[in-house]
């Protein structure tokens, strides 16, 4: 039997970065708020100690802080004629699970999207025509300037360490000159570059181009955040990426806004308890609230005013899906929205190995590297060159670590002896230059429910159907070479180039920037939810994150989905509680 | 920046909601309501990193992966191999611990052969796939060299393992690819993985190659213009520099 809770304001399914976002806006407007995280409480003295937190094998390799693929994964094919098969275990992506949720064992390379990212359809159209048949991009219905303000409080929350760029259309030496026009620089200075990412500044240099460093939620000093939380300088440890922060450095939920809101009392947060659909009244127009079940098995029901999704992409499609709101998308005909525009990353690369050079690898930051931008997004004309789009392409160090990087030049084999003995001689002395290039919409990938497979609750897995598309591949074999000519300028012995060949495969760790399936637009028919986030059809349900995205963009996204939050945040403190109902008429 | 007070919460309260009333039997923790960042002792959870007494393989599978292991990483003058390293130890740990069991591992079947890029697809979750493997393997071997594994030489070793890497030597009904696949994985783990699990003895694995370890504070190194740093590594129990008592 499903127990009855008292009412409350907002609900919240999911507390990661999103989560965090709204419960803290929402709490300082005096409402209500409920955050239901599926997993347990996690804190930096003692989840991620400096005594424990650098064990590669327990949090990378045992997913130590990811959802657990036997609670719940999705399954996966290529293509419609394939039987998408579950992954049994995490590879391509790495979904978190909870406080914090991926939050916790992101980089924090936190980049902004560009202007015309904002509106690739309309945008690509008029300087290139129509799009090619089959592609299903579209614009957000939100602008860059309209974001701006959002973009540049996050990164103050985080207390991003970077050079402008372009600060009120000021073009600034230094930063990225492709930048949006910025209302302020960001509050730290860049973080200190080591050997490669000055191997790679020089040659770009020499190329023409204009290399920056990338904004990173890595401290570059000690910081305190405009809600009055402080961290600690970064002590560049290398383990960064897929484990937590022991030194209050990276910026994180739990490092930047949790803590505030422990203390207001109009807030409340309830961990390990899984939401399992979410309730509509009987007349379809409204949410009631969700349903939610804790580790005992007990079911809930948890009535409120208002409900935000903040599950991640995947989780947040699935729920749609199962509790029966909006169209789900059929690829046939093209019709229908919840799950449409799955959309990826389509990445590639150049390892440059030295001989008398060492590049100490494990001396690295989450987000210490510098890039160029001269092939992003449409800062370069693509006229002729048969796809949108583009990527930047990067000189990181950020984890060395021996279990999962250990690059051995082209035709060493991959055991025994030879291999054994090259990667000692290689292993501190290499480093990468990698193309980090956007995914854009096509009309085949797409999330539905599984026909077959099904979680522990006995609920349908969420179906990925998804390969790149000609247009990842022509993008990636236009930008490969640049990466490529960018490696074999920084003076290194040999360069090895890794293409993106082949179909998308789910098994060795990419990125965990999965896009799309719960789309934002401008036309019921076409996307989600509006321009501010609202699900087209109940008016009081509000998404987060990058499952908004209608296309992914050349960057990683959490810099877009946590402006993409304030924005939809305000307009619910703003517009919605003065009178309740859908915020842009259809 | 300055919290709303209660009163002022529920004055402003645009939906006249009622405050949370704390639910009795909810199984989940709570938190927040004004209490502050919870703390108790102690708990953070300890990694799960096997004992002695965990163990998987019968002894003939043991001679026979430590065997396998040894061609994978050899010992071959040139610094330790999987056998100093002793990554046959981490291996039984974690065959007999949670990994081994596939218990963080989606295990419902039904189980269908996949595509490349499908992933692992065997219905055995890791440890009953090396047993099913490993008597594969044995059979195999004994027909063609009348011999286990452990007891053929090095050379015939290494083809064995290339056949199955290459796809040249099937098993029916496991997968030799899969087994090959996960036990390199698995190898590579151990060596590199911090001694705490068993292999990796004495960080001889990051000697090697010139990994420090699990330190945490780079900054005096960072400006380090492609100099060689040289650390000696340091595990989650520290070095025996520090806590020897010699
Ligand atoms: C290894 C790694 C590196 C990354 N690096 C970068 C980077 O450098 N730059 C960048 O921009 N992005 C990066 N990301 C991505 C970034 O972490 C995400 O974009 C961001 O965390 C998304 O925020 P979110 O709130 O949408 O989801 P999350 O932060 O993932 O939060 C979702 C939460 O919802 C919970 N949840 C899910 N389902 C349910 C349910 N049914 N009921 C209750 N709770 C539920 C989850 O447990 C989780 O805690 C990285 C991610 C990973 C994993
Ligand atoms: S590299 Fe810096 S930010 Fe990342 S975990 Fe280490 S100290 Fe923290």
């Amino acid at each position: 039997m499903t127990k009855q809770l008292p009412k409350v304001d907002v609900v919240l399914v999911g507390f990661g970065w999103t989560g965090a976002i709204y419960a803290e806006k929402l709490t300082a407007a005096g409402m209500e708020v409920l955050a239901l995280e599926r997993g347990p409480w996690r804190d930096t003295p003692t989840d991620f100690a400096t005594t424990f937190a650098q064990d590669e094998l327990r949090y990378y390799w045992r997913h130590g802080m990811f959802q657990e693929a036997s609670q719940s994964t999705v399954t996966f094919r290529n293509n419609g004629a394939q039987t998408a098969l579950p992954m049994r275990h995490w590879g391509s992506f790495l979904p978190g699970n909870g406080v914090g949720g991926s939050g916790v064992h992101w980089n924090g390379q936190t980049y902004r999207f560009l202007p015309s990212d904002f509106v690739a359809k309309s945008h690509n159209e008029e300087r290139y025509g129509p799009l090619p048949e089959g592609m299903t991009v579209q614009d957000y219905g939100v602008t860059y300037d309209e974001l701006e303000p959002h973009f540049d409080y996050f990164e103050k929350i985080c207390g991003i360490s970077g050079t402008a760029g372009n600060l009120r259309g000021d073009i600034r030496e230094g930063g990225n000159p492709f930048e949006g026009p910025r209302s302020d620089d960001y509050p730290n200075p860049p973080m200190q570059m080591t050997f490669s990412q000055d191997r790679f500044e020089a040659s770009a240099r020499d190329m023409g181009l204009n290399p920056f460093p990338v904004p990173s939620a890595n401290m570059s000093r000690a910081y305190v955040n405009p809600l009055g939380m402080q961290l600690a300088p970064c002590t560049y440890c290398g383990f960064c990426e897929k484990h937590g922060c022991g030194n209050y450095s990276k910026s994180s939920p739990q490092t930047t806004i949790i803590p505030v809101l422990m203390k207001r009392e109009n807030f409340t947060l309830r961990t390990d308890s899984e939401v399992l659909s979410v309730e509509k009244s009987p007349d379809d127009t409204r949410t009631t609230g969700v349903t939610y079940v804790d580790t005992s098995g007990e079911e809930f029901f948890q009535p409120a005013e208002v409900v935000v999704l903040c599950a991640y992409p995947l989780e947040n499609a699935r729920l749609m899906l199962l509790s029966d709101i909006g169209t789900p998308y059929d690829p046939q005909t093209g019709e229908g929205v919840v799950g449409k525009n799955y959309c990826y990353q389509v990445m590639s690369g150049a390892t440059v190995f030295y001989d008398e050079e060492y590049t100490n690898g494990f001396v690295g930051a989450g987000a210490l590297g510098m890039a160029v931008d001269e092939y992003n997004g449409d800062n370069f004309d693509h006229s002729g060159l048969g796809f949108i789009g583009g990527g930047y392409i990067a000189c990181y160090t950020t984890n060395a670590r021996p279990i999962e990087s250990h690059p051995v030049p082209e035709g060493v084999p991959g055991w025994g002896s030879e291999w054994k003995q090259s990667v000692r001689a290689n292993f501190l002395k290499t480093t990468n230059v990698g193309v980090h290039g956007a995914s854009m919409a096509h009309r085949s990938n797409y999330l539905d429910l599984d026909p077959t497979y099904t979680d522990r609750h006995g609920r349908p897995l969420l179906r990925m159907t998804y390969d790149f598309t000609l247009n990842d591949r022509r993008l990636t074999a236009h930008l490969t070479p640049v990466a490529e000519e960018i490696a074999r300028g920084m003076g290194g012995r040999e360069v090895n180039v890794a293409e993106r060949k082949g179909s998308y495969d789910s098994m060795p760790y990419q990125t965990t920037h999965n896009t799309g399936g719960t789309i934002m637009g401008t036309d019921p028919q076409m996307s989600v939810c509006n321009r501010y986030c609202q699900s087209w059809d109940l008016h009081n349900l509000f998404v987060a994150g990058a499952g908004l995205f209608p296309q992914n963009a050349g960057y990683n996204p959490t810099g877009t989905v946590a402006a993409l939050a304030y924005w939809s945040v305000a307009a619910i403190i703003d517009q919605y509680m003065a009178d309740p109902g859908p915020l842009v008429q259809a | 920046m300055s919290f709303p007070t209660r009163r002022k919460i529920l004055k402003s309260l645009l939906f006249g909601g009622t405050a949370i009333a704390a639910p009795s039997a909810v199984f989940g923790a709570i938190y927040g309501r004004g209490e502050g960042m919870p703390w108790e002792p102690l708990k953070g959870q300890p990694p799960y990193y096997g004992t002695q007494e965990d163990r998987f393989f019968t002894p003939d599978e043991r001679e026979a992966v430590a065997a396998i292991c040894a061609r994978l990483i050899p010992s071959d003058g040139d610094g330790p191999g999987a056998v100093e390293a002793d990554v046959i130890t981490f291996l039984d740990r974690q065959m007999a611990g949670f990994y081994g069991r596939g218990q963080h591992w989606y295990m419902k079947g039904p189980f269908l052969e996949g595509t490349a890029t499908q992933g692992y697809q065997s219905e055995h979750p890791p440890a009953e796939l090396y047993r099913h493997a490993l008597a594969e393997l044995d059979a195999y071997c004994r027909a063609q060299q009348e011999a286990g594994f452990a007891a053929l030489s090095a050379a015939q070793q290494d083809e064995i393992l290339k056949g199955m890497d290459d796809e040249e030597i099937t098993f029916d009904p496991v997968s030799a690819k899969a087994f090959f696949d996960l036990i390199l994985k698995n190898t590579i783990e151990g060596y590199f993985a911090d001694p705490i699990y068993g292999g990796n003895r004495d960080m001889v694995a990051w000697h090697y190659v010139g990994f420090p370890g699990t330190r945490y504070d780079y900054r005096d190194f960072v400006g380090h213009n492609g100099a060689r740093i040289d650390l000696p590594p340091v595990s989650l129990m520290g070095r025996p520099g520090w806590n020897s008592s010699e």
